[in-house]
């Protein structure tokens, strides 16, 4: 329904804090979502994070072995990316972003919440939109 | 009609957005989620603030708001304190010295009339009259809901056997005495429709499409749908009749009684005008009167129309708005050879009616219900017909009270809307629901997600069912049935014996 | 069984990995002619003026051999395939059987007879020990020539020039980057890198080298001198299909497989910059010398010589480069073939902003981002999947795109169903 809950969800999971407040207000930089929310014609809208698909095409693109897959979810180790954009080239779901910490860059996307059991986008949805399930 | 400026009176808003600045984040979710532009963005000075005179006060920002920053309060700002002038009248003459128009409100009327529920107080058992333990005894909700016979004539078959000569009209069988009243699609979305028709389901009881027909979608819910037959007979064919439970002719709604309704054509898209059977675009009027009713016999004839066309297998009520003379009317009713009927008392809801109108016409339910309940009893007909009570139902004691006061069951409409999250913002009318339940905007509406809608309505009537199970228990009732026109359970507070006359009941402490 | 793997970059790592996950006894034996444990070859030009650490050019380090128990002969190139014996023969002498061969050679700068040719100071970019060559060079340097103004030589332009020594760019064709980018894209990028400072030459190229014994400056067709102390030749690269060749097997622009990577021997398959595949854009085989296409080949390859059932689906170019700070990625084709062709653009090239997409019955074909890439790669998987675009197509020209744009069916199978890619 485009409310965007599971983009403050995010942002504040991958904090440092894990406070809302802290995360918005206080930290530099703020974390930035590795989620979006689309907003279409008539209605259409959904938010939209990575699929962590079987064959990424993500990881085949990343030049240095950067994105790699971790027990079926593809994570970005950020100290080893280049910020060469090759994942962004690649992922056909536009759901790796760029991300700039104290001066450098790099890629930036959903790990699934690692430590949780329900990711904090789908516990916080409030129209059960998203659901976390395995395919 | 002119438009005059707005300008003089915006500032004269009813609500105002009270926003902790130190707590926004700026996340923009009050922004997206208000469909009436209460909460914008200003880019250029990069806050979150607020348009107070759009605010609806239904609290959609505020539930949604991450970090509470959001509270929703009604404008401070005071008139010169008048008696007679205030503000909410001075308020709708800016209005209509604006607009010219006519003031346009939703549900039920707001004025602080008695609430007769309020002054009546149930009875209980001590020591002399044992109290029964729900939780150990059977406790019986289940009511039917038609025509019995006066009485019960049996036979003996060629084999011996015992077999029950009279002929039994069809019945409702509702596993708890609480429908959902008639919400058409339009005035609200499919949906919604759909939940309460999920729930019903689910629950053993009925929904009622009001007459905005039967979406295609819903058919498979056909065994628990009330359908509606009123007098703009939108969407009404024999599929339609013939895939339900029971069908209903409006006369009248609590509301509105006496006008008609009317759904602007840019709200019929393509699936409500298939459904309604219109042409997309067109206006939907439903005209004050039957145009084919003006006499109980002429009721009586479409009655009978409709029995004729679904083989006199489905019971079909008749539902009126509770007025002054509604005991006569519901008595010619009962002859018209009507199964049911439905009183809708004054504070029943609706999707637009003017404002006037919904505060100002019609009576309180308690006494409507009571007053047919003693003419029909008085007449010896009481049995020929189930009285089904609507119009303002909150709660469970509600439920209680009206049955006791000779009702069969009840119907909710408002309560359930509030179960899924409306906030009585009385903004129906707008299309613009910020809770998506009477919106058919696609943005809004895929705000209500049919299942947690048909989890909480679910939740609602099993707790409700709960408490009228505890409640006989404490009046050492076991069946809804010895609940039904027990008025001697009743006591009231505070009541004039004129009122008290009409309810027919005791003053407490007699 | 026993599995050999002649290369050790992209492909060859990506065919360890897929024959692992379906043969643990087999034996993996890899050669590299060159020294190092795989590393991120597109990063070789950053290490020129450590534009990355050089932890950060390691692309698997060695746990990875170790773990998935390869065979690891670094510095040892094999010189012969014996397919009636079924082994390969190395640069020690020493012989080794294999059961499955997997040929991941990667390419060649070429390097056109130039006259003067034979000086010092000319060097190529293609290994790492090249960018080592070149970056110890670097310090005496005063003015480097790049001839060739293709990806490879645009971005070592950039790492010499990042490494503070004046360079010149030297591109026979009218544009720069014309694999990857369109005249207008080409122009935009060449402009914000002369106002940075680097210089660049069109439609000209090295006729002569002139100097003593090492390089002191090179005369251009056009009769231009130009003076410098470093000549980079990068104006192509072709595949490494000598051993291919010797051994008989079936060859093109590069070595031809087919949709399993199988080479005309059906023991011996052949991936990465080396093979020849279907390109789904143009329709028609070519060799797409890509990273991204160099991984999926050498899992396809890896999967099937383990016995798994996998096949290449087609490819196509993209790419996504960086120079001097600005951004720009491309899928697909570049320039409209015909005019059956519908081409939408959007120029803001004063900002460093433009944006092209090409379209045909309904399909895109190509896309063009400069400056503004987020999300670019819903683009590459429309041209993937084939998929329709909706509604007004201009709107992919502005902000970054959205799955929403594309065909509600299309959403709906990616968003539900099990993701694949």
């Amino acid at each position: 329904m485009g409310c965007g809950l599971c983009l403050v969800a995010c942002v504040v999971e991958h904090s440092k804090t894990k406070d809302i407040l802290m995360a918005y207000k206080q930290e530099t930089p703020r974390p930035t979502p590795r989620n979006v929310v689309e907003e279409g014609e008539e209605g259409a809208c959904f938010s939209l994070q990575c699929r962590h698909c079987q064959e990424p095409d993500c990881v085949d693109a990343c030049v240095n072995g950067a994105l790699y897959i971790d027990n079926g979810v593809i994570k970005v180790n950020k100290d080893h990316c280049v910020a060469c954009w090759m994942c962004v080239m690649a992922c056909p779901y536009g759901c790796i972003y760029r991300e700039e910490r104290e001066g450098s860059w790099n890629s930036n996307k959903c790990d699934l919440c690692p430590g949780r059991d329900v990711p904090a986008c789908v516990e916080i949805c409030p129209n059960r939109a998203l659901v976390y399930e395995e395919r | 009609m002119v438009m005059s400026s707005s300008l003089w009176t915006d500032n004269f808003h009813d609500f105002y957005v009270d926003r902790e600045q130190e707590r926004c984040i700026q996340c923009l979710v009050c922004v997206r989620q208000c469909p009436y532009e209460a909460n914008v963005y200003r880019e250029a000075a990069g806050v979150v603030d607020s348009v107070h005179k759009n605010c609806t006060g239904c609290h959609r920002c505020e539930s949604l708001c991450p970090t509470r920053c959001i509270t929703i309060r009604t404008n401070p700002s005071e008139f010169r304190p008048h008696a007679n002038w205030q503000p909410r009248e001075i308020k709708n003459i800016y209005k209509q010295a604006r607009t010219g128009g006519v003031l346009l409100t939703s549900t039920g009327c707001e004025l602080p009339y008695p609430n007769y529920f309020d002054r009546i107080l149930i009875d209980a058992c001590q020591v002399t009259n044992p109290s029964i333990d729900p939780l150990r005894e059977p406790m019986e909700l289940r009511t039917y809901i038609g025509r019995k016979p006066e009485k019960l004539e049996f036979e003996r078959t060629e084999t011996g056997e015992v077999r029950l000569k009279t002929e039994i009209a069809p019945q409702l069988k509702c596993e708890v005495p609480i429908l959902f009243s008639a919400m058409s699609y339009g005035a609200v979305n499919l949906n919604f429709c759909e939940a309460l028709a999920m729930t019903a389901k689910e629950v053993g009881t009925y929904w009622n499409t009001g007459e905005g027909g039967l979406h295609r979608k819903l058919y498979p819910y056909g065994d628990h749908t009330i359908v509606q037959c009123a007098s703009g007979r939108f969407g009404v064919s024999k599929t339609y009749l013939g895939t339900s439970a029971a069908i209903e002719i409006k006369i009248g709604q609590g509301a509105k009684p006496g006008i008609g309704g009317h759904l602007p054509g840019e709200k019929v898209n393509r699936d409500i005008s298939e459904t309604r059977m219109i042409p997309v675009g067109s206006d939907a009027i439903s005209p004050a009167p039957h145009h084919d009713i003006y006499s109980i016999e002429d009721l009586r004839q479409l009655i009978f129309a409709l029995k004729e066309a679904t083989d006199y297998e489905k019971p079909v009520f008749v539902k009126i708005a509770a007025v002054h003379n509604s005991a006569a009317i519901a008595s010619g009713i009962a002859r018209a050879g009507a199964d049911a009927i439905v009183i809708d008392g004054f504070r029943g809801g609706t999707g637009a009616t003017p404002l006037m109108i919904r505060d100002n016409v019609g009576i309180p339910i308690e006494l409507a219900i009571a007053a047919v309940d003693d003419l029909l009893r008085a007449q010896g007909i009481r049995n020929e017909v189930s009285l089904i009570a609507a119009g303002g139902i909150r709660n469970s004691a509600d439920v209680v009270k009206i049955i006791a006061l000779g009702a069969d069951a009840v119907y909710i409409g408002t309560a359930a809307k509030i179960a899924v999250g409306c906030t009585v913002c009385q903004r129906c009318y707008t299309g613009k629901c910020p809770w998506g339940i009477t919106t058919n905007d696609p943005r809004l509406a895929k705000r209500l997600n049919v299942e947690i809608a048909a989890e909480q309505l679910t939740n609602l009537i099993h707790g409700w069912a709960h408490e009228i199970k505890e409640m006989m228990g404490l009046m050492g009732i076991n069946a809804i049935e010895s609940l039904r026109g027990n008025r001697e359970r009743l006591r009231g507070v505070g009541l004039t014996d004129r009122e008290l006359n009409i309810l027919g009941i005791k003053h407490a402490g007699e | 069984m026993r599995y050999v793997i002649i290369g050790n970059s992209a492909a060859g790592v990506h065919a360890v990995e897929e024959i692992r996950k379906r043969d643990g006894e087999g034996e993996i034996v890899m050669f590299s002619r060159e020294p190092y444990l795989a590393y991120s070859r597109p990063l070789i030009t950053e290490f020129l003026f450590d534009g990355v650490p050089v932890r950060k050019m390691s692309y698997r380090d060695a746990s990875f051999y170790r773990d998935n128990r390869v065979d690891l002969r670094l510095g040892v190139e094999v010189v012969e395939i014996d397919r009636e014996k079924k082994e390969v023969l190395d640069s020690r002498g020493e012989r080794t059987p294999y059961d499955k061969l997997l040929i991941a050679t990667g390419g060649t700068p070429f390097v056109p007879p130039i006259k003067g040719g034979d000086r010092g100071g000319i060097f190529t970019m293609m290994t790492w020990d090249s960018a080592k060559a070149v970056k110890e060079r670097l310090p005496k340097t005063k003015r480097a020539v790049v001839l060739g103004g293709g990806l490879i030589g645009m971005k070592t332009a950039e790492g010499i020039y990042e490494a503070g020594v004046p360079t010149t760019v030297v591109e026979l064709a009218p544009q720069i980057l014309g694999r990857i980018l369109d005249r207008r894209g080409a122009e935009i990028f060449q402009d914000y890198l002369e106002k940075k400072g680097m210089e660049i030459i069109t439609g000209d190229t090295v006729e002569e080298v002139v100097g003593e014994s090492e390089v002191e400056a090179v005369r251009l067709r056009s009769g231009r001198v130009l003076e410098c102390d470093l000549l980079i030749v990068a104006i192509g690269v072709v595949p490494n299909m000598d051993l291919a060749k010797k051994a008989g097997l079936q060859v093109n622009r590069g070595i031809v497989v087919n949709e399993r990577m199988q080479t005309s021997d059906p023991d011996i398959y052949a991936a990465g910059d080396v093979a020849e595949a279907f390109d789904i854009v143009v329709k028609e085989k070519r060799v797409n010398a890509i990273w991204p296409v160099a991984n999926r080949q050498g899992r396809i390859a890896g999967a099937n010589m383990a016995g798994g059932e996998k096949v290449f689906t087609g490819e196509f170019p993209k790419n996504s480069l960086k120079l001097l700070g600005l951004e720009m990625i491309s899928m697909g084709l570049v320039d409209s073939p015909d005019d059956s062709c519908q081409v939408i653009t959007r120029d803001e090239g004063e900002r460093y902003v433009y944006r092209k997409f090409i379209f045909k019955d309904g399909h895109v074909l190509g896309g063009i981002f400069v400056g503004e890439i987020d999300k670019a790669g819903i683009v590459t998987g429309m041209i993937k999947n084939g998929v329709r675009m909706n509604g007004n197509r201009e709107r992919l020209l502005y902000g970054p795109p959205q799955l929403i744009y594309l065909d509600e069916e299309y959403r709906e199978e990616k968003l539900t169903r099990p993701v694949v890619s």
